[in-house]
């Protein structure tokens, strides 16, 4: 079907879905009850809200009717009496009487579910669907119990690979289009189709051209049959052999809800959940497999103390006391501005807060920064007037001035993706090189280096009218102080717009708002504003404003730096600008890093602290909305590992400060307490199943629109979900923070004691209409006269970037990096399946300039910037405009030259020169 | 760069630009491509593809579905016996038999020669002419055997040359009605454009 014959709009259906207060335009009668469903409704949907379940295969809440399967045959009252019609396709009508159950519907069920199984080879003992397959499932529920088919059935050659992660075995599909339409309509990356027909149809790929989709994973997820299967499970489990958890994915930022399936003890599966407001049940591939990294052999498991010239396994107890002793001792030598502590968006925002007591509170340092200078400015982040992703799909023009989406926040990408195609949401793709968004957006190129410029020119031709702009870093040759000019080039023309980060690491947005950052404290305040307060309640405070990740690196690389912790962080592999990381980590005197697996920043290290990692640490986590959302463990940390938060406050009781903390829930109270972003968004609150979505902070002085899930989800949707559910744990709204932990209730912000602040009124603490009942105010410990201080605000004054054009350029090209959704990072490198995805890095020139310059795609160029050189592969790219060279980052093994080693980060364009290698 | 040759690509773009949706002319590409080769080889969906803006993976399916179509090389004449059931009765079944005996290939095969490619129909709507052949598309019959080797000798010899075009071809005048004016520049139509069918086109 084409694009454009949609029955109606999927965020119309969608809105209509939801909306179940609003006034019912039609009533029909299913089975003897009557339902009052709206108007373009479709009877399968309006049934199943019912509680009536109509079988199906093709049907997917997510994508458009194609009527395919049949099996949803229903008998529908019309002018001439009853008739089979397709549940799915066809709209309920006032007064219309539908008969799921009749002796014609049932037997036409019964019929199609015949003509399905006439080519399945039934080989459900060897098949990974088995246990969690709809086709299994409704064969027993809708089916005529025996097959009258007694001849040869179909053959193919079995299983083929489709794409990298994905495998077709032909026999047992049963063409519901469902993975068909996912590649078309939500991926836009129709490499699958149907061949052939009649009997012989089958999905097929084109010749040489697989599905090489970051989204390929959702195909199996959503394939009603065994004919989809994905590498990494296959033949690992049985679906009563999982327990599940419902957990939010922290591969990037969008924070995509998700189960987290184990059997043994081991992870083995994520499948996305439906959550409206965020992943609509999608997961990029990056995400879906990256449990591999979790369960990779090479975690670290131990404590790791250098002994001369090796680490050497080790104790908790000396490990932290050999940090301990080493800070006291920076301390008393060298003063608090010698330690730097760089990292902590791995972490959960418990444990970012812990550390941030522990370095800010404690140690007495503002040198914190959980960004590697790949990221903008935390006051930059904290302030920008936000808008949910709800908010942006829905806006009038999106402005993307951001890396390429698809790669980094794929989801996002997803959800941009289908607003455009599907909705025609306006998008502007302000790159300087073409992005994934190419065929859905106008794609503005600006010149590296140029940003505030571009912005400058579009706020002088665009109205402005409901804009919402994503915001991340377009380059990372590029330093962020020209992003963060253009946004506020953005701010002052467009009061009313509204600003979408699109910072990329995983808890980024969590660590900034909890301070993570220098000049920052918990709630989104400056330690400007908030040192009184802070002090008061922690203790004390630094004295001044500390320096980030570039000015740490700096400082250590001089001496003055002593001490560096890494929190997650690999400035080796990470940083921008790999020559300055390599001098700081060098130079340093004391390093210690604390981390899940080695890198090669940790091979560095004096000390190595084994951190738990990924679902095997309970907690929350912040998504690039400022989304709050509950994150679950599932598995044990290998050996000795520990959550980061127990980390800080042992090293915490080791500097002669108790921290207090002894439970996730007991450090989320005292955030909820004291930092003002956060305010009103309790443990409670956060724990209800109205909040299984997630809380977006700060509240609002208005309701919070929670979205309620409905009470069953659609069983055929995503397979592995409910039947895992079924048959194994039940899965909960939100799996426990700290199971075996009562939440704290002695805690907890009265809405009273705010009426009066200045904040109240317009940004502070609201409250959650929803949960009203359940959360009952108490007596807050706040002392009185000790006003939580404002929030960040935004001054578009305050980021005027380097104003005037760059000078003439004296190389030919401008540099710019980008990241890939696979690198040579840690996370991918990991995980056994994804690492081969990596791919090799290469020069990207347009095609134009490629012969100019007398190089033919795939020869070998000689690169080289200020700072240094490298030989890569050349190849053509109508993407890239004239004048412009790029490079992916991370591309390469950290001990090889990758394009790190040619980044300046203290210059508005890097110029490079290319000349081929003969 | 492309397969199609540059005629052929400049005709390919006017007839893109006859349609609201540059995919609309997917088939009509299609054709085209198989007028210059004889069939629809993958280059040629790849070039398809980029000239109406999907993947050649669709390209692939939307040929595969098509009888017409043909992704794999053919003779320059394809010969299809019809066998159903009004032809059959008027011996369509001895027919094929000898056609394959006397061509020594089996339906579905190609002649070494490359001349004639032979293929078992359904209902090809002559039922008027049983037992009835296309070539090319062309109508024949009704046919006995020895008709049917009239008609092979005719072909071969190239008697019939002004009657059956060479396979892909499906009419040697070019049928310009409704091609923008994009097409007249191009110096490819000789007819009058018709303002009724250009009024939407766009570009």
């Amino acid at each position: 079907m084409s694009k454009t014959a949609s029955v109606h709009s999927l965020r119309t259906r969608f809105a209509v879905a939801e909306d179940l207060e609003a006034p019912a335009a039609v009533s029909v009668t299913v089975d003897g009850r009557v339902v009052e469903a709206r108007k373009g409704e479709l009877i399968i949907e309006a049934a199943e809200r019912a509680g009536i379940f109509i079988p199906r295969f093709c049907y997917h809440p997510r994508m458009k009717s194609v009527g395919m399967c049949r099996m949803c045959l229903v008998e529908v009252s019309g002018p001439r009496g009853a008739s089979l019609q397709p549940a799915c396709f066809v709209e309920v009508a006032d007064g219309q009487e539908v008969f799921t159950e009749s002796d014609a519907a049932r037997k036409a069920q019964e019929g199609v579910l015949e003509f399905l199984l006439l080519n399945h080879p039934l080989d459900c003992p060897v098949c990974d669907k088995g246990g969690e397959c709809p086709l299994q499932d409704q064969a027993v529920s809708h089916g005529p119990g025996e097959s009258r088919f007694v001849e040869e059935k179909r053959h193919w050659a079995k299983p083929i690979e489709i794409g990298p992660l994905v495998l077709l075995d032909r026999e047992r599909c049963i063409q519901c289009a469902r993975c068909t339409r996912f590649a078309e309509e939500v991926a836009g990356e129709p490499f699958i189709d149907f061949a052939e027909r009649g009997d012989r149809i089958e999905v097929a790929i084109f010749p040489g051209e697989p599905f090489r989709s970051y989204f390929g994973g959702n195909t199996v997820q959503i394939c009603p049959v065994g004919a989809l299967t994905a590498t990494p499970y296959r033949f690992k489990s049985r679906p009563w052999d999982l327990e599940q958890v419902e957990t939010t994915c922290t591969t990037c930022s969008v924070g995509c809800r998700m189960v987290a399936q184990s059997s043994a003890g081991a992870l083995v599966r994520y499948l996305g959940v439906d959550s409206e407001p965020v992943n609509q049940s999608w997961l990029c591939d990056r995400g879906r497999f990256g449990f591999e990294a979790v369960e990779a052999p090479e975690r670290l498991n131990k404590p790791l103390v250098r002994s001369e010239t090796r680490l050497v396994e080790s104790t908790w107890n000396q490990a932290l006391t050999a940090v301990a002793d080493r800070i006291l001792q920076t301390l008393d030598g060298s003063g608090p501005a010698a330690v730097g502590v760089i990292g902590g968006s791995r972490l959960a925002n418990e444990d970012a807060y812990a550390w941030v007591r522990l370095v800010k509170g404690v140690i007495g340092t503002d040198n914190f920064d959980a960004q590697l200078g790949d990221g903008l400015p935390a006051e930059l982040v904290a302030s920008l007037p936000r808008a949910t992703i709800e908010e942006t799909v829905a806006a009038g023009t999106v402005i993307v001035l951001a890396g390429d989406l698809r790669e980094e926040l794929p989801v996002l990408h997803l959800r941009l993706r289908q607003a455009a195609a599907n909705d025609g949401l306006r998008i502007i793709d302000c790159a300087p090189v073409a992005t994934g968004l190419e065929q859905v957006a106008t794609w503005l190129p600006y010149r590296p280096g140029e940003a505030a410029e571009l912005a400058r020119t579009l706020v002088a031709t665009e109205s402005g009218d409901r804009v919402v702009i994503v915001l991340g870093r377009p380059s990372l040759a590029e330093p962020p102080a020209e992003i963060a000019a253009a946004a506020a080039v953005f701010a002052a023309a467009w009061p009313s717009a509204r600003f979408l980060s699109a910072l990329r690491r995983a808890n980024v947005h969590g660590a900034i708002d909890l301070g993570c950052a220098p000049g920052m404290l918990p709630g989104r305040v400056t330690l400007e504003e908030a040192g009184a307060f802070f002090g008061e309640h922690w203790g004390s405070v630094p004295g001044a404003r500390g320096l980030d990740t570039a000015g740490m690196l700096a400082a250590a690389a001089s001496g003055e730096i002593k001490m560096l912790v890494l929190l997650g962080a690999d400035p080796l592999s990470d940083f921008p600008d790999r020559d300055l990381a390599v001098r700081a980590l060098e130079r340093v005197d004391f390093l210690v890093t604390v981390d899940t697996a080695p890198n090669p920043s940790s091979r560095l290290a004096d000390v190595v602290l084994p951190a738990a990692g990924y679902a095997e640490r309970g907690g929350s986590t912040t998504n690039l909305e400022g989304r709050v959302t509950r994150l679950a463990a599932k598995v044990m940390p290998p050996g000795v590992s520990r959550a980061d938060w127990v980390i800080a406050t042992e090293l915490s009781d080791r500097l002669g400060a108790q921290l207090g903390f002894e439970s996730l829930d007991g450090i989320w109270a005292e955030i909820e307490k004291l930092a003002p972003a956060h305010s009103g968004c309790t443990v409670e609150a956060l724990a209800a199943p109205e909040a299984a979505d997630g809380i977006v902070i700060p509240l609002k002085p208005s309701a919070v629109q929670l979205t309620r899930r409905p009470l069953r989800l659609d069983p055929i949707a995503t397979p592995g979900i409910d039947s895992v559910s079924e048959q194994g744990a039940p899965l909960g709204a939100g799996a426990a923070m700290s199971p075996g932990v009562e939440p704290d209730v002695d805690v907890r912000a009265d809405e009273d004691d705010f009426a009066d602040d200045e904040f109240a009124d317009e940004e502070g603490p609201g409250e959650l209409e929803a949960l009203e009942d359940e959360v009952s105010p108490e007596d807050v410990s706040v002392p009185v006269g000790n006003r939580r201080p404002g929030l960040v605000r935004f001054a578009p004054g305050d980021w005027t970037g380097s104003g005037s054009l760059p000078p003439v350029d004296e190389s030919p090209f401008r540099l710019v990096v980008r990241r890939g959704l696979y690198n040579h990072g840690t996370l991918v490198q990991s995980a056994g399946s994804l690492a081969p995805l990596a791919g090799s890095q290469e020069l990207r020139l347009s095609p134009q300039e490629m012969s100019q310059l007398g190089v033919a795609p795939g020869d070998e160029v000689r690169v080289s910037t200020p700072r240094g050189e490298l030989v890569v592969a050349a190849v053509g790219d109508g993407g890239v405009p004239s004048g412009v060279a790029l490079l992916q980052f991370n591309a390469v093994p950290a001990h090889e030259t990758g394009a790190s080693a040619l980044i300046d980060c203290s210059v508005r364009v890097v110029g490079l020169d290319v000349e081929k290698v003969i | 760069m492309g397969h199609l040759s540059s005629d052929n690509r400049a005709r390919a773009k006017a007839i893109v630009a006859c349609y609201p949706q540059r995919r609309s002319a997917l088939i009509p590409l299609c054709h085209l491509a198989q007028a210059q080769d004889g069939w629809l080889s993958e280059e040629a969906m790849e070039d398809i593809a980029g000239l109406v803006g999907c993947t050649p993976a669709e390209v692939r399916g939307t040929a595969t579905f098509y009888d017409m179509l043909h992704t794999e090389p053919v003779g320059r004449h394809v010969v299809t016996v019809c066998t159903n059931i009004a032809c059959m009765l008027a011996g369509a079944y001895e027919v094929l038999d000898h056609a394959e005996a006397s061509l020594k290939i089996s339906v579905g095969q190609t002649t070494e020669d490359g001349e004639f490619t032979l293929e078992e129909a359904e209902c090809l709507a002559g039922c008027d002419n049983a037992p009835c052949v296309q070539v090319n598309h062309r109508f024949f019959g009704p046919l006995d055997a020895d008709g049917f080797d009239a008609l092979i000798e005719d072909l071969r010899s190239g008697r019939l040359a002004d009657t059956v075009p060479p396979h892909g071809i499906l009419s040697r005048v070019d049928r310009n009605v409704g091609l923008p004016a994009r097409a007249h520049r191009l110096g490819t139509v000789a007819g009058k454009q018709s303002g009724a069918a250009t009024g939407a086109v766009p570009e």
